[in-house]
């Protein structure tokens, strides 16, 4: 099982924080920094497999890592998964972001970050593999994709109407407005709403 | 890799700061049409810990006034909740918002439920008892007819659901598994393999509908269920034994290449499945001949199908050994799986080796004799850097005493500990280890013997584990106490309070002793002491005096800070328990173990005369056997294999003969080796060797040799035929042009992904297919032979006076470059005492050939010196210079002073393999390099791309396979340097890789330049005209990453400025 899953840049800063175990904030926040520490350290010829952190795990768990340029895509995992197999899981995870994001880079990950969860959670589900075919994920990410246009576009337009309405600003229509002898009655439009 | 370089977050400030700049703040915030892209931008912006820490917290404020706010939409309310996931995901509390986050996933439409359920996901717990208030969103999207909404249900109940809630959507989950669509099916599974962990006992009675999953037509939905059965055999396998077949025969159908196309990951079909099953049944099988039986044939068919060209490959070969090894034993599988390790152990790949002693730790206990075999390694694996590979390997030693008594185990160590091979970390390793095996051990004699040895070793960090292991040692019965004797591994919990002080220190204090100050406090306090009053002669000396304990070379030096040494000592005795707290521990506070200090020599002088005995035994036999294998053998690895053989003694009865048996099977390794660390520490070679080191066969020889004849026949017109296209190019030319043209289309359909081809850990064992047919060439032979039988240089005047005038050119022989300086002597008279002598350079190697020094130089005649040179690391370009000097009619002596240029190119040779071997050697090599290169219209095609780089790099092609090429070379003397490429459109695709880590990006450079110069469009007009060779070398060391990161721009505006500079 999947204990979490990072990704930071060379400088430590989080890009995506996933945990699925319960960690308090604190100490998911000491686990980053710990694990970044811990991988920042290792040459790139060394091996990608080191173990847990004293936060995280333990002997029983592994970090599985990978750099590429500016970004550490750290999964710790325990002793039931496969320590190549989360490598390339990794792997085809940083190409489906490719894929979906066309030439992924780390300015993608920080402003779609909540895309970038939602293609995780195709991936691994609740710390479960759930999908390997890089194929069938991007295909369940252009579904929900298609979703958004589709929300966007005539489905979604009473629903926006309705709040475009609602967010129209009257306060400073006047409510009565004085001609000489006349007096119009504006109607509250808000009653229509 | 380094093709998302070009957009790193250290680029990051400067587009903003550029936007900022040309078209101001207005257009910078037009740019970023979210608010989250302000709030990033912000933060990037920002250079300390605490404005960060203030901006967001003012972005917190704003928001907490946002999402409060009754006017705040929902729309508005999902893009909050993407800035709160953000802040805290910096780990900011945002605790506000998660009340929000269920509102929204509770009334939001599609989009906004998604963002909703992702920051409950993200901000809550399990327990957390807000989340009650999702438990009926979760039921009505559970029961909703939209798939999208059944999706993002079953997701945030795999992820958090509460315990107490399961029993509300459990039936709901179950119906799921019927659902039409897999990905439902699929989803649903994991949620109730979710409710399994979290509680058991609420899905007992869903276990058939497990099996059902199991059987369930989709790959998706099966492959699901196996982490539920892995999960559940592991705990009581005995109740799933009547499942084997089925794992079986899926199993067999997945290796078979039964499963749609669709599941293959680099063309291996479902891997991870294949690893999952493997798993399930290893934990089935286990010390049941019964169940193991079943499995043997797909067994053996695993490891026989896995045919090693990709990673994953060795993921399922690495998982299939591990199965065959947990199953009841059968000698033939074994057998194949020892094989397997094989591979793993002595691939270069640092993942595979570290995999491969993994296994090697457990397969040791089975079958010690695998560890023999690989013996060698292991000792090289003590010598790696990465200190988790050594763990691994020491940890063996624990496995391998129960083999042998502790004294024999002790007494190999202290061998190991006596060479200087090893560097002195590792050796601090190793007394770690001896110490844990003290207690057990009967006599002492090698332990007192280690003690005074390495007590007064130069190393601090090695004095240190010796004082340590004497005070234990002089205290047997507690040591005992202190190191069981059931070689436990377990991890001890270190008291890192050190509560055990307290005692002491409370009496210490009552005595009136000061407290204690960390030691940072303790130096300020001195600082700020010398700024107010300095009594102290000279201003520092009181900083160093409050080290000085530290610092002396004295052993006793032990005692001098009391606390702090007390409190250490304490920590490391319990410590030593552990391998890897050690070095963690003393790497602090400045024990840190020096690199590879000098202490070894003293003792390298007085061998172990038993030892030298059975050197000398392996030179004569291995000097019977190969004698130039034994030449290149260095000593130190002589040692090495020397001191694996006595370490593994016990394990074999056979011992000697296999000893040498093995140094024969692994010397061509260590040739190689050996070879690259000649060249490296610049060690004086001898000519042998030089001759030695060459790549090529003797095919290659001969093809070479038409190569050059072509050459000479056409020397009249140099500059168009003196590379002269070979017929074997041409060959190759008529036939791939008809099918580069289909291929063209078929690529533009499947052009890969950056990073489909990219990065991937593939690789075969060092077949070193070069390294193992160097065969000797004979530099005896004379000079003009070899001009005309070797390519050279057009010969090119170095320097001259009224005397004499001295021409160099070069000859680009198979094994090195053959540099000649011909002295014509103008002059009527003799010349005396003519000597040429070439200065030391720092990245060459140079051998002067004999005959070289000539005492006279006839009237008006020609005399040739000629050194060989060798390149020492990789570079671009380098001066050799040198003078001559002469004596004129016995009077006064003249110099004259030349140089000359000497290129990468010079030293690259081509590398002649087969397409087979091409693949194993890529897969071989770590270091790569890739990049796009744009081509002019004339060069958009195949074969003239082909033209120019085996033209202009001595490159050997090697293969074409449609619009790919394959090409190879080596910088001598021996490092093999391969090229791949792909012509996609005007694109063309490079991509080198190597054992070395430069070369590729030099090999890139001149690539890029001989692409250049044969297109007629250099990128930089103004170096190609640059007059200074070095300068020119220089901006492009400068150059070479930009370039990679695609960074054009800079680079030419680079290269203005320098030019600017200089000129």
């Amino acid at each position: 099982m999947i204990q979490a899953i990072l990704v930071f840049n060379n400088h430590g800063k989080p890009r995506l924080v996933r945990f699925y175990q319960r960690f308090p904030e604190e100490i998911q926040q000491q686990i980053i920094r710990e694990t970044f520490h811990l991988v920042l350290k290792r040459d790139d010829n060394i091996c990608n497999f080191l173990e847990g952190g004293s936060l995280i795990g333990g002997s029983d768990y592994k970090l599985i890592y990978r750099h590429y340029a500016t970004l550490y895509f750290v999964f710790c995992v325990d002793s039931s998964e496969s320590e190549l197999g989360i490598l390339d899981l990794i792997q085809v995870f940083v190409e489906t972001l490719d894929k979906c994001f066309e030439n992924v880079c780390e300015l993608d990950l920080i402003f779609h970050m909540d895309k970038v969860h939602y293609i995780l959670q195709e991936v691994v589900m609740g710390g479960m593999v759930l999908e390997t075919n890089m194929n069938e994920i991007v295909a369940q990410i252009e579904a929900q994709n298609r979703l958004e246009k589709s929300e966007g576009g005539l489905s979604a337009a009473p629903a926006r109407a309705v709040s475009a309405v609602k967010n129209i600003n009257l306060p400073e229509m006047p409510r009565n407005i004085n001609i000489g002898d006349l007096n119009i009655k504006v109607p509250n439009l808000s009653q229509f709403v | 890799m380094s093709d998302i370089v070009e957009k790193t977050l250290t680029a990051l400030p400067g587009l903003f700061l550029q936007n900022q700049s040309v078209s101001g703040p207005a257009a910078a915030k037009a740019s970023f049409s979210s608010r989250l892209g302000g709030l990033v931008r912000g933060i990037t912006a920002l250079t300390s810990k605490h404005e960060e820490e203030k901006l967001i917290q003012q972005e917190l404020n704003n928001l907490k006034a946002t999402v409060s706010a009754p006017t705040t939409t929902l729309k508005m309310m999902k893009e909050c909740m993407v800035r709160l996931i953000y802040c805290e995901m910096l780990g900011y509390d945002a605790s506000f918002g998660y009340i929000h986050a269920i509102k929204l996933a509770q009334q939001g439409n599609l989009l906004e439920k998604r963002v909703g359920y992702l920051a409950v996901s993200l901000f809550l717990h399990e327990s957390h008892e807000l989340l009650l208030l999702l438990v009926n969103t979760v039921v009505k999207d559970l029961q909703s007819t939209n798939l999208v909404e059944v999706c993002m249900a079953l997701t945030i109940v795999s992820q958090i659901f509460p315990r107490e809630m399961i029993p509300a959507v459990l039936p709901l989950i179950e119906d799921k598994l019927q659902h039409s669509k897999e990905i439902i099916r699929r989803k649903a599974v994991l949620a109730l393999y979710k409710f399994y962990l979290i509680a058991p006992n609420q899905v007992q009675h869903i276990h058939i509908k497990f099996r059902k999953a199991l059987c369930d037509r989709d790959v998706g939905v099966m492959a699901a269920s196996l982490h539920i059965y892995l999960r559940m055999i592991k705990e009581n396998s005995s109740a799933y034994k009547d499942l084997t077949g089925s794992f079986v025969t899926i199993l067999k159908q997945v290796v078979g290449g039964k499963l749609p196309v669709d599941f293959n990951y680099h063309s291996v079909p479902a891997p991870w499945l294949q690893i999952q099953l493997l798993r399930i049944l290893g934990l089935l099988g286990k010390d049941d001949q019964r169940t193991s039986e079943l499995m043997y044939d797909v067994l053996d068919e695993s490891l026989r199908r896995a045919e090693l060209n990709h990673n994953v490959t060795y993921a399922i070969l690495f998982e299939c050994v591990h199965t065959v090894y947990s199953v009841y034993p059968k000698s033939e599988l074994l057998e194949k799986a020892a094989k397997c390790i094989g591979r793993f152990v002595l691939s270069p790949k640092i993942n595979l080796k570290y995999l491969g002693l993994k296994a090697l730790t457990y397969v040791i206990q089975q079958d010690p004799t695998l560890a023999l075999q690989h013996q060698m390694t292991i000792i090289e694996c003590l010598d790696h850097p990465d200190p988790i590979i050594k763990r691994e390997v020491l940890g063996e030693y624990s496995y391998l005493l129960d083999k042998e008594t502790p004294e024999e185990v002790i007494t190999k160590l202290y061998k190991l500990l006596r060479s200087d091979s090893i560097s002195s970390e590792t050796k601090a390793w190793i007394i770690a280890a001896v110490t844990k095996l003290t207690p057990q051990a009967h006599s002492s004699n090698i332990v007192e013997r280690l003690i005074q040895e390495f007590t007064t070793s130069l190393d601090t960090c090695l004095r240190q584990h010796a004082f340590e292991l004497k005070h234990l040692h002089e205290n047997v019965k507690f040591m005992k106490g202190l190191l069981p004797v059931d070689k436990s591994c377990e991890d001890m919990v270190v008291d890192a309070s050190l509560s055990f002080l307290d005692g002491f220190v409370a009496e210490e204090l009552s005595q009136g002793a000061a407290p204690y100050k960390p030691h940072h406090q303790r130096q300020e306090e001195k600082l700020s002491q010398g700024k107010v009053l300095s009594f102290e002669p000279y201003g520092l000396s009181f900083s160093s005096s409050g080290f000085s304990g530290r610092q002396s070379p004295a052993g006793i030096s032990l005692g001098s800070d009391i606390s702090g040494n007390s409190t250490e000592t304490g920590l490391k005795e319990t410590n030593s328990l552990k391998l890897e707290g050690i070095k963690k521990l003393w790497g602090k506070e400045g024990y840190l173990p020096k690199k590879e200090s000098k202490t070894g020599d003293e003792t390298e002088a007085l061998p172990v005369p038993q030892e030298n005995i059975i050197m000398e035994n392996v030179d004569q036999i291995i000097t019977k056997n190969d004698q130039s294998q034994a030449l290149t053998q260095s000593k130190e690895e002589k040692e090495k294999q020397l001191l694996a053989s006595s370490l593994f003694v016990g394990l074999g009865s056979e011992s000697t003969i296999s000893l040498l048996g093995k140094a024969d099977t692994l010397s061509h390794k260590f040739r190689r080796k050996s070879k690259v660390k000649e060249t490296k520490s610049g060690q004086t070679t001898t000519a042998e060797n030089v001759t030695r080191s060459s790549f090529s066969s003797s095919s290659n020889v001969t093809y070479e040799e038409d190569y050059y004849l072509d050459n000479f026949q056409d020397r009249g017109d140099k500059e168009i035929k003196k590379f002269s296209l070979n017929s074997e190019l041409l060959d190759s030319e008529s036939l791939t042009e008809l099918p580069l043209i289909e291929k063209i289309s078929n690529c533009r359909l499947s052009t890969p992904s950056l990073f489909a081809v990219n990065n991937m850990e593939v690789f075969h064992p060092p077949q070193s297919t070069a390294a193992s047919v160097a065969n000797e060439i004979s530099l005896a032979s004379s000079l003009l032979e070899e001009t005309t039988e070797h390519m050279h240089s057009d010969l090119m005047e170095v320097c001259h006076n009224e005397t004499i005038s001295v021409s160099s050119y070069k000859i680009w022989k198979d094994e090195c470059l053959l540099m000649v300086w011909s002295v014509f002597n103008k002059s009527a008279s003799e010349l005396k005492s003519a000597n040429l002598e070439i200065a030391p350079a720092e990245n060459f190697k140079i051998t002067e050939q004999p005959g070289c020094c000539l005492p006279v130089i006839e009237a008006e005649s020609t005399r040739n010196f000629q050194y060989s040179v060798q390149m020492e690391k990789p570079f671009t370009e380098g001066n050799l210079s040198g003078f001559i000097n002469y004596q004129v009619m016995d009077t006064h002596s003249v110099q004259l002073e030349f140089s000359v240029n000497l290129s990468l190119l010079d030293f690259i040779r081509p590398l002649k393999i087969s397409t087979e071997d091409f693949g194993k050697l890529w897969l071989s090599f770590a270091n790569d390099v890739k990049q796009n290169v744009k081509m002019s219209e004339s060069q958009a095609a195949l074969p003239s791309t082909l033209k120019a780089l085996q033209q202009e790099l001595r490159l050997h092609v090697v293969d074409i396979i449609g619009n790919e090429g394959l090409l190879a070379c080596q910088l001598l003397p021996s490092i093999p340097c391969l090229l791949h490429f792909r012509v996609h459109g005007d694109m063309l695709a490079l991509w080198f890789r190597s054992s070395c880590s430069t070369l590729p990006d030099y090999l890139l450079y001149q690539c890029q330049k001989s692409m250049d110069r044969s297109s007629g469009a250099c990128p930089y007009p103004l170096l190609s005209s640059w007059p200074d060779q070095s300068i020119q070398s220089r901006v492009f060391s400068f150059c070479i990453p930009l370039l990679k990161m695609q960074e054009t721009r800079i680079a030419s505006d680079y290269i203005l400025l320098e030019k600017h500079i200089y000129s």
